[in-house]
């Protein structure tokens, strides 16, 4: 009862992994008892389960999740939000007015219009029903003002990092407010423009080098050198 | 097919463009190639020079043509008027309505379609150039696309034909010979799964002559995804390669 | 071309075939009872009907002169159409051919020309510029599966019972003279078609059981038993053991309707 790779190889859609005693993980299926790859990724075997972290992917939504998504159609009595997934999501009018909502009094269109962005939470969804979002808690709503940057949604919990260590360290060190779309969508709110920036290619270094080892390391070692740099002048 | 007596094949069994029975044409075949795409691919088997982009899982317009409960593959395979000798006219022929439908169906075996129910894959093919076995080149070429938008899949897909020339069963029949010969048999296979995708046939081979030509074709397919393999990691080892590279870069400090 | 049956309906019809029986108590490699009758429309030079099971397939075939392929000077021409007719069934609709009924035309079309069955060389009335062309018209009037099979052996009942005009041909003229002769006919092909339902495969599948079937092989078959077209269809595979299977059970089924016919 083998397996078919070497640790963290890179792997393609029907690739052999494992035969025999072993679990799917993600982005793996069974035939036969056999295991396969689904999509490009690296595979990886962990206590018989066998891993695999695609390198590209796109957002399925998931009930419970931060999503950060662009309005895309003001519709009769709510809104149709892009958030980057094969499905569409639904923000309903009562969901952001807090009073109750009168399709003959009330524009829409002044509320949220198409292109704006908004951070939403997915309350509801499954195989039949477009994803539903909601923005009434805190944290949540429309942004005006910092940057997005769009990274492939499989990488975010590298963005985190352990117990978060990694989004706190930016952070702190770019004194920018960050929120992670579990989408793949970020926005970066800083003081300055030079500060997102800094956060922005921090992340897209995140994203780039996101399976390699001692990249937290590296991630420090960026900030720190690109701090001093902003101080020296 | 033609039964005038060409001389397709020498008495030393070379084909005109110098290839042996069971050689394949050359290929070359790139991954990634459109930013606008999910997914892209570019192939060149012979002077095939095939273009294909991914675009979903996404919402399927328009609406009423979303299935409750699987995904929808959509496939064009188009014709660029220039593609040939003879002008084509950009209106989409009978021929190509009917392509387009086997080489979907060609794709469909290897795609989980029942995963994202209510929504659509589209898979646009553009002949640039057509040389002879345009439907397997753009099969090859399709797959590597929807593997490069991250759609889940079974298997890669990938095509060849095979067929009977001068008497002679032959691998990866080019333009002339396609015209001339005396049958054609393009084969799509998924070679993890060892499944045929894809099979047609015209021309006239005995029951024999025709399994022959099968097996050819499927090793024809093996052979080919090799590259399709290769072509697929290609893009993707920047990744693995910049890995190694901070690895020794670690070591060294 | 599918219409909603219940989920019940489908799982059983699965299941039937996993016990290697029909809904219609036929074996897996029966076809349902066949009828043909031809010369059923006087103002067509041929046709045919056809009725396998409760499918109804109606071909006519009419012969018109036209000018040669630049290719194919000193040859007639052939054409194929098909045509979904609305009243055939509930989900077939008006408007242009769409993509089933191209695919049904060309794999019609395909049997007939790899065969070489119409003897085009002698449809040729002034090489380059004047040949006899020869519509096939299919028209599907019934649906209940397998219109592959039905309009393949309609069209050639058809082509069998096609009279071409007696003629004159003097200085670019061509004048009709009394009297017909039979349609040059130099092979006639028989085209099978094979499903795969649960790894099974079965003969002339009905319309309930092509909803549950996985993919399609339809094989036309000559007189020498040779493969003279070949077309898959469905969205799933065949094993290479599969397409031998598939290959003899044509031979077979084939030569038994050719004997049925006695063509």
């Amino acid at each position: 009862m083998p397996t078919y790779f070497e640790k963290k190889q890179l792997v393609i859609p029907g690739e052999l992994l494992a035969e025999g005693d072993y679990l799917p993980g993600e982005n793996t299926y069974v035939d036969e008892n056999k295991i396969y790859a689904q999509r490009i990724g690296l595979v990886d075997v962990d206590n018989k389960k066998v891993n695999m972290v695609a390198l590209r992917a796109f957002y399925v939504p998931k009930v419970g999740d931060i999503v950060i998504g662009t309005v895309a159609e003001v519709g009769f009595n709510g809104w149709t939000v892009n958030i980057k997934s094969p499905y569409n999501a639904m923000l309903r009018a009562s969901d952001v007015l807090s009073r109750p909502f009168k399709p003959q009094n009330d524009e829409l269109s002044a509320v949220l219009s198409a292109g704006d962005l908004i951070v939403a939470k997915i309350v509801s969804y499954d195989r039949s029903h477009d994803p539903q979002l909601t923005v009434g808690e805190p944290g949540l709503g429309k942004i005006t003002r910092g940057q997005i940057l769009n990274v492939v949604p499989t990488k975010i919990p590298r963005v985190i990092g352990r117990k978060g260590s990694m989004i706190s360290m930016i952070k702190q060190e770019t004194n920018c407010q960050i929120i992670l779309g579990l989408n793949g969508v970020i926005l970066v709110t800083g003081k300055t423009v030079e500060d997102e920036e800094l956060a922005i290619t921090v992340i897209k270094k995140i994203e780039q080098e996101s399976h390699t080892s001692g990249l937290t390391d590296r991630i420090t070692q960026m900030l720190k050198e690109n701090k001093v740099n902003v101080e020296e002048p | 097919m033609n039964d005038k007596s060409s001389k397709l094949i020498d008495k030393k069994g070379i084909r005109l463009d110098g290839r042996k029975a069971d050689e394949l044409r050359p290929l070359k075949l790139q991954v990634g190639v459109l930013s606008n795409a999910d997914g892209s691919a570019y192939i060149e088997h012979g002077k095939n020079k095939i273009l294909a982009a991914a675009f979903g899982p996404r919402e399927m317009h328009p609406k009423h043509l979303a299935l409750a409960d699987r995904m929808v593959l959509r496939c064009r395979y188009h014709m660029a008027p220039f593609s040939v000798q003879e002008r084509k006219s950009p209106a989409p022929s009978r021929r190509e309505v009917e392509l387009s439908k086997v080489i979907r169906e060609s794709l469909e075996p290897a795609l989980f379609l029942e995963l994202y129910p209510r929504t659509g894959v589209d898979v646009f093919i553009e002949v640039l150039q057509a040389d002879g076995g345009t439907r397997c080149a753009s099969i090859t070429a399709a797959a590597l696309a929807i593997a490069d938008a991250g759609v889940p899949m079974r298997d890669l897909v990938v095509a060849c034909a095979a067929g009977k020339v001068d008497n002679t069963i032959v691998l990866d029949l080019h333009d002339e010979e396609d015209k001339l010969g005396d049958a054609d048999v393009p084969v799509a296979y998924m070679p993890s799964l060892d499944a045929v995708t894809l099979l047609q046939m015209d021309g006239i081979l005995t029951p024999d002559e025709f399994q022959r030509a099968v097996d050819m074709a499927m090793n024809g397919c093996k052979k080919i995804y090799e590259m399709q393999k290769e072509a697929l990691k290609t893009k993707y080892m920047v990744v693995k390669d910049t890995e190694e590279k901070e690895e020794d870069e670690e070591v060294e400090e | 071309m599918s219409s909603l049956i219940t989920r019940v309906r489908l799982k059983q019809i699965s299941q039937h075939i996993e016990n290697g029986k029909r809904l219609d108590e036929r074996g897996l490699h029966d076809y349902r009872p066949i009828k043909i009758e031809q010369g059923v429309i006087e103002k067509a030079e041929g046709s045919a009907r056809i009725y396998l099971g409760k499918t109804e397939v109606l071909v006519g075939v009419k012969v018109e002169t036209g000018e040669p392929f630049p290719d194919t000077p000193d040859r007639g021409v052939q054409t194929v159409n098909a045509e979904l007719v609305p009243l055939a069934s509930p989900n077939f609709e008006p408007g242009p051919p769409d993509e089933n009924s191209i695919e049904l035309a060309r794999i019609v079309d395909r049997g007939l020309r790899e065969s070489n069955a119409i003897d085009t060389a002698k449809l040729c009335i002034d090489a380059g510029k004047k040949v006899f062309v020869v519509f096939v018209d299919v028209y599907v009037l019934n649906y209940d599966g397998n219109l592959i099979d039905a309009s393949a052996l309609a069209a050639l009942a058809a082509l069998m019972n096609t009279k071409l005009p007696n003629y004159e041909y003097k200085d670019g003229e061509l004048k009709i003279k009394q009297g017909f002769t039979q349609l040059p006919l130099k092979s006639r092909p028989i085209t099978v078609t094979i499903g795969k339902i649960n790894n099974q495969l079965v003969i002339d599948p009905q319309l309930e059981e092509e909803q549950v079937m996985d993919s399609r092989l339809s094989i036309a078959i000559n007189e020498q038993g040779n493969i003279c077209a070949v077309q898959k269809g469905g969205s799933s595979y065949f094993t290479p053991q599969q397409i031998l299977e598939a290959s003899k059970l044509a031979q077979a089924k084939a030569a038994e309707l050719r004997k049925k016919f006695d063509w």
